[in-house]
């Protein structure tokens, strides 16, 4: 059970470090996003998966089930209306071919 | 190993902190504030369980609702008109 909760630790942790690189490296908007998505939802997943195995008892398993639940919906929520938001205030994506038109 | 994630998340925090900094659209810094809210609940979590008290959960479910709330209230002030005459004017 301890190996388990390290491993899904681990792979949390990496999922975290990438997706920060990515924040900072991307260099668009929109790609910006997708790594940020990346550690929202399937970084966050593992880091409570893994933290549910350690929990003593059970009424503290229910309160991160429901942690993990509302980061579920919420964060695909926000990106969503973050996406609308830049496109609808004009933020273009930067394009390949865009490069070779000017 | 929970140390370590915890360690992990702050790093990652940091890193949001450079992008928010450095961001050079109004929408650069609302995701950088957004991905620090949500790290932010993480990592409540992971201290509760390093210090034996896990009550913090409590504290991290109001974390997420307040971090959308703010997310979602800070778009909808984008879209307004005061908004984007101020935006216009700093180009």
């Amino acid at each position: 059970m301890d190996i388990t909760s390290a491993l899904f630790l681990l792979i949390g942790s990496f999922l975290c470090l990438s997706g920060g690189v990515g924040i900072l490296r991307f260099p668009d908007f929109y790609t910006r996003m997708h790594a940020a998505g990346v550690t929202d939802t399937l970084a966050t997943a593992m880091i409570l998966i893994g933290l549910m195995l350690q929990s003593p008892d059970a009424l503290v398993v229910i309160k991160l089930i429901i942690i993990l639940l509302m980061t579920l919906f919420i964060s695909p929520t926000a990106s969503h209306a973050l996406a609308s938001a830049a496109i609808h205030n004009n933020l273009k994506p930067v394009l390949e071919n865009k490069k070779d038109n000017e | 190993m929970l140390i370590a994630a915890t360690i992990a998340i702050l790093v990652v925090m940091i890193m949001s902190i450079l992008r928010a900094v450095l961001g050079p659209t109004f929408y650069d810094r609302i995701l950088a504030v957004n991905m620090i809210g949500t790290k932010t609940v993480l990592l409540i979590s992971l201290l509760g369980f390093v210090m034996g008290r896990p009550e913090f959960l409590d504290i991290a479910i109001v974390y997420a609702l307040i971090n959308f709330i703010s997310v979602i209230g800070v778009l909808h002030y984008s879209d307004s008109s005061v908004f984007k005459r101020s935006n216009e004017h700093k180009k």
